[in-house]
Formats: structure tokens, C-alpha cells, sequence
């Protein structure tokens, strides 16, 4: 087992700098989850990594052994591709043999490597059939099993249950988790799915645009967001931000304006540099940290525009009287129906404040 | 009108259409194996035969007499056979080349073999000959009618085209599993690609069986004759015999019918490879 090191990771296409100069420690064993939108660089550096892509800039050591000009096959780590990338005119068995049968490994080592990957993903019934003839599911789990007869020391997962529908991507997820902590294996793993990611990582790290924005543990990437991209990602239904005014200052506190709820005041607590009286910020507010109107905090009239009920938990958009849509997390609310107002509260010690870069104010 | 009775008519009206074409498409074909079971005279009488004579065997046996049929023949399916099997394995490595790595003057390289398809094969033919003929010496060699031709363009571009449509994550994986690129390419490009390599071997395989005029020239020694060449060695000066040609050609041509019709799924499939997906 090994950890992960990268150092000022830069990776150029042409003239254009897609990751800049990423700094990350994976400590041994760890499950480490890129998460991001689209384009933000986070396959890029899985495949950095990998070595199937050359790194611009920066180095990358796994085990404590730089990495730059390894082969991946050197690298002592093994990938999961989103595709699944199984070979398809091969038996399970063969695909899961093929690389150590090509490298020359001993048959008696093979065969017993590919027993334990079929045992530990119950896939043996299927070693005889080829990928066409499996599900979805199975073929994700060939794939892992390719990954784990190489005994690797870091596993990487590129997007793995992407292809896969929600239900069988949940019962994925607790595969891979349950993996995980049977072969106490670095892993690192990359998903535009934070739902993955909360549930997944040890540790989650945040990109956006080949930065990195965020590095930290779930829950404290979701209660405590560094800045409003991250408090905005992390979190689904995600956190409703609102334009607001500060209107006065002092004493550990700020008094902010609504700009679009009817200049509703909220007094929020704020210890770090308090910002100047007029200048403009976005108030962050979970969907479930909406209380009921009239609990004691700052009231908001709302249209409401679609109701969704899940059964225990409701999810209301609303939209406000300067057309500004809210997500409100309710339990218990099925009657709420469209088209009908009502009014929610604001706590102000629940809300999240953010200047004008989208910078956390605390 | 119901659909059935829609669909029916329109069936009745395409058969209408098409089967008139079919009949001129097959009418030389036919007339090819009429004239083999025919004797020289009876292929020139006023009377337009349209049903099998009995001189086919005749036919043959004259021809083998004059012509050495059988070894001809035997010259043609070797040189086809090596040749396909060559063709295949230098275009598809090419191709391979092409679609998978990164190098300087690749869109040249391209265009350059983009820019030899549209080279007129007359143009070539004279130089070639001088090079493989005067300078080589190679006249009457098996690597005189295997080699000049054995680069094919097309079939670069066509493998290149298939490889390019394999996804890359395929090779990707088997880097990473520390497999060698000859033998990602031997072991998992190549087997993925089978549709399209019979389809281009079937290409490969007819452009060589029916290759005249290179073999025209370069092999003058009755022993290295092609079939076609043995063929066109019947028309004489003064006699030409119209049977015996028209019974090789029957020869010919019936293997490759049967090779076209046994292997027409693949061929179709490797054709349309690039169309969907």
C-alpha cells in the first residue's frame, strides 16, 4: 500500500494550462474522492496519476518514489475506467487474467489471483461468459476485478458508475465501499456526483477549473464551505443563495438587506473583518435550514411554484415575489401544492454569507 | 388502402423495377456459362443458344492443353492468398500507426496516401515495371507479382479508420495492466477489428485474383503465368477460342461467388463499420 503525493501539478493541452499547479497529500489507505463539474480538470489528474497522460509540470510520487517518467504499469496502481473498458471478445476469466497472462506471470499465481478477485465481487458463475452477455452492474464489477488481480497499491476509479442506473449505482457504491475497507487500499476516485462523493470519500477534494477549491472531509466540506462554489456543490437539493445589501455593522454582527425578498433584514454573526456598510454579498441558505414563519427569524413571503414529495422529506421551489426560485426542505409537508403562498423563515444563525467573489465571510 | 395492402403494392412495384435490372445484371454471367458448355462454333452460330450445351469438360480439357490451366490457376491462388494475408498485416499496422499515436508529419503522411488513391494505376504501371523489370531484375518471380502491389491505401485507411473507432479506453486499460503495444495491438486491436479485416481481405483477395495487367507484363514465362494471364493467352492471332476462355472464366469466377456469398455478412458489416456508431 502506498500513499499519494502530488506537487504543483500542472498539465498543459497546447497552450492552454487545464490544471494549475494542483498540490494534494493522499495519505496510505485513504478514500479520496475528485469531485467537480464538467471540465474542471479532476480525469485529467486521475489520469496524471495513472500515467496516461504526461504531466506539464510538478511532480507525482506514489509510495514516496516520484513518478513522473514511470510507465503506468510501473506505477504499482491499477484504473477503473467509466466505459468499463473490458475486452469484448474475451471471457470474464480472460479479462480478468489478460494482463498478468500478457506480462507472464506465473499460472498457478494467476488463477489464483482471479479466484480471489471473482470471490471477493461474487462473480464467479460469471468467469465463463463474455461482457455482451452481463448487465450493466456485472460488467462494473468485471472491471474492478481486473483492477484487483493486479494487487495494486493505489486503485483509481474514473467516473466507475456513471453508465450504471441509480438503483444498481447505489448498490455500487456500497461495493466499492465495502471493498475499500476489505483491502484497506488507497483509492482515489473521480465523480461528478457529490451524492458519491459524501458517501465514498474519506476525504473530498473540490475542483474547479484545474484548482482546487476545497479539500476536507465530507461533512465538513457540507457545514463548513470554504468559499460559495463549494457551499453551492456540496450539497443536493443545493444551498439557495440570495443578493443582499449590508445595511449595518458591530459587535460580532452584520445586518444584511435582502435585495430581492421584499428587503427582509436578517442579523447575521460574523468574528472575522466585517465589510462596509452598502456593500453588496449573497446570503447562502440550506434547503432544509428554512424554519416554518413566525419561529423567530426573518420572514419571507413565497409563491409555490412545484411541490415535490418524497414521501418523509418535501421539496418545495418557490419562487419569491422578485421571481427569485427557492428550494425549501420540508418534513411532512404533503399538502403543499402549487400555485398556493406561503411564507418561510430564515435563521440567521444558519446562514452563510459570501462577498462579492463568492469568498466565505465568517 | 390498408397498410398491408400499401406495403404489398409497394412490393409488387419494386420487384417490377428491380427484377428487369437483375436479369440484364446476370445476363452476361449467364451467357458465360452457356457459352462454356459450348463449342467454338456453336458459340457463333446465328441461333442465340440460351440453354448449357455438353462440351464443357471438352472445353477444359482443350484449354488445359493449350494453356496449362491447372497450374496457372495454382499460381493465382498462391499469389492471392500471400498477397491478402501480407496486405493485411502491413495495412492494418499502418493503419494502427495512423490512428494511435502522436507523431511529426502525420497529416502529411495522410494526405500522401490519401493523394495515392487518386493516382491512376496506368500512371505507375510503366515505372514500376522499368524498377521491378530493368533495375530489379525480378522479371517471373513470385515477388514480382506479390510485392509492387502490395501497399494498399485504401486498406490504411480503411483499418485506420476502424481503429480509430475502437474505444480508447480499451488500450488504455491493457497500458496500465503493463500490456506491450504489439501485443495490444496483436491481441485485442486486431480481433476487434476482424469485421473489417474480411472485408478488406475479400477486397484484397479479388483485387489480386483478377489483377491482369500487372501480371501481364512481368511474367512471361508460361510457368509464372496468373489464370487470367493463361486466359488471355488463348486469344490468338488468328484463332481465338472463345470456349475454352469462357470455361476458365466460368472457373474464375465461381470461386469468388462462393467466397462473396459465404462471406457477405462480414463483408457488409466491415463496409458499413464507419456508417453507424
Amino acid at each position: 500500500m502506498a500513499g499519494v503525493a502530488l506537487n504543483n501539478v500542472v498539465k498543459n493541452f497546447g497552450s492552454v494550462e487545464i490544471v494549475h499547479g494542483v498540490s494534494l497529500d493522499v495519505t496510505d489507505g485513504e478514500f479520496v474522492v475528485f469531485v467537480g463539474p464538467s471540465g474542471c480538470g479532476k480525469s485529467t489528474l486521475l489520469r496524471m496519476i495513472a500515467g496516461l497522460e504526461d504531466i506539464s509540470g510538478g511532480d507525482i510520487d506514489i509510495g514516496g518514489k516520484m513518478v513522473n517518467d514511470v510507465e503506468p504499469a510501473d506505477r504499482g496502481i491499477a484504473m477503473v475506467f467509466q466505459s468499463y473498458a473490458l475486452y469484448p471478445h474475451m471471457t470474464v476469466e480472460q479479462n480478468l487474467s489478460f494482463g498478468l497472462r500478457m506480462n507472464g506471470n506465473d499460472k498457478a499465481d494467476t488463477a489464483r489471483r482471479v479466484a480471489n478477485a471473482a470471490r471477493i465481487l461474487q462473480i464467479e458463475p460469471l468467469l465463463q461468459r463474455r461482457p455482451k452477455q452481463l448487465s450493466g452492474g456485472q460488467r462494473q464489477r468485471v472491471a474492478i476485478g481486473r483492477a484487483i488481480v493486479r494487487e495494486p497499491q493505489v486503485f483509481l476509479f474514473d467516473e466507475p458508475l456513471s453508465n450504471l442506473d441509480a438503483e444498481l449505482r447505489v448498490q455500487m457504491r456500497v461495493e466499492i465501499a465495502r471493498l475499500h475497507k476489505e483491502l484497506g487500499t488507497t483509492m482515489i476516485y473521480v465523480t461528478h456526483d457529490q451524492t458519491e462523493a459524501m458517501t465514498l470519500a474519506d476525504k473530498i477534494v473540490v475542483l474547479r477549473d484545474g484548482i482546487i477549491e476545497q479539500v476536507g472531509c465530507p461533512l465538513d466540506l457540507y457545514d463548513d464551505p470554504a468559499n460559495q462554489f463549494v457551499a453551492g456543490f456540496i450539497g443536493s437539493p443545493k444551498m439557495n443563495f440570495m443578493a443582499a445589501t449590508v445595511v449595518a455593522s458591530g459587535n460580532g454582527s452584520l445586518t444584511v438587506e435582502l435585495d430581492k425578498q421584499g428587503r427582509a433584514r436578517l442579523a447575521a454573526p460574523l468574528q472575522g473583518a466585517v465589510p462596509a456598510v452598502g456593500s453588496k454579498l449573497t446570503v447562502g441558505v440550506r434547503p432544509e435550514h428554512f424554519g416554518a414563519a413566525g419561529a423567530g427569524g426573518t420572514d419571507i413571503a413565497l409563491d409555490i411554484d412545484v411541490a415535490e414529495h418524497l414521501g418523509s422529506t418535501s421539496y418545495i421551489y418557490a419562487n419569491t415575489g422578485s421571481g427569485e426560485q427557492l428550494v425549501i426542505e420540508r418534513e411532512e409537508s404533503r399538502h403543499v401544492v402549487r400555485g398556493v403562498g406561503a411564507s418561510a423563515s430564515i435563521d440567521a444563525g444558519r446562514v452563510y454569507l459570501f462577498d462579492i467573489t463568492g469568498k466565505r465571510l465568517r | 388502402m390498408s397498410k398491408s395492402q400499401r406495403d404489398r403494392l409497394q412490393s409488387i412495384l419494386l420487384h417490377l423495377v428491380l427484377t428487369p435490372l437483375a436479369i440484364i445484371w446476370v445476363f452476361p454471367l449467364w451467357m458465360m456459362a452457356v457459352f462454356s458448355t459450348m463449342p467454338d462454333h456453336g458459340i457463333f452460330s446465328p441461333d442465340l443458344q440460351l440453354w448449357f450445351s455438353d462440351q464443357f469438360i471438352a472445353n477444359i480439357t482443350n484449354m488445359q492443353a493449350d494453356t496449362d490451366f491447372v497450374h496457372a490457376l495454382s499460381v493465382s491462388v498462391g499469389v492471392a492468398l500471400i498477397y491478402t494475408v501480407l496486405s493485411v498485416f502491413l495495412t492494418s499496422m499502418a493503419g494502427w500507426a495512423l490512428a494511435r499515436y502522436e507523431f511529426i508529419g502525420k497529416p502529411i503522411v495522410i494526405a500522401i496516401i490519401l493523394g495515392t488513391i487518386t493516382l491512376p494505376y496506368f500512371v505507375v504501371v510503366i515505372p514500376q515495371f522499368v524498377m521491378v523489370a530493368r533495375d530489379f531484375r525480378l522479371s517471373n518471380t513470385w515477388i514480382a507479382l506479390i510485392v509492387p502491389p502490395l501497399f494498399n491505401s485504401l486498406g490504411v485507411l480503411f483499418m485506420r479508420q476502424a481503429f480509430s473507432m475502437m474505444p480508447a479506453d480499451l488500450f488504455d486499460a491493457a497500458r496500465v495492466e503493463g500490456v506491450k503495444e504489439w501485443k495490444i495491438y496483436l491481441h485485442i486491436a486486431l480481433p476487434l477489428a476482424r469485421p473489417t479485416i474480411a472485408a478488406l481481405s475479400i477486397i484484397l483477395f479479388l483485387a489480386s485474383w483478377n489483377n491482369y495487367l500487372w501480371p501481364l507484363l512481368i511474367a512471361t514465362d508460361r510457368s509464372m503465368f496468373t489464370a487470367p494471364v493463361a486466359l488471355g493467352s488463348l486469344i490468338g492471332l488468328t484463332k481465338v477460342s472463345w470456349g475454352g476462355i469462357m470455361a476458365g472464366a466460368v472457373l474464375l469466377t465461381a470461386p469468388m461467388l462462393v467466397v462473396f456469398v459465404l462471406l457477405q455478412r462480414h463483408f457488409i458489416a466491415g463496409i458499413a463499420a464507419g456508417a453507424i456508431k
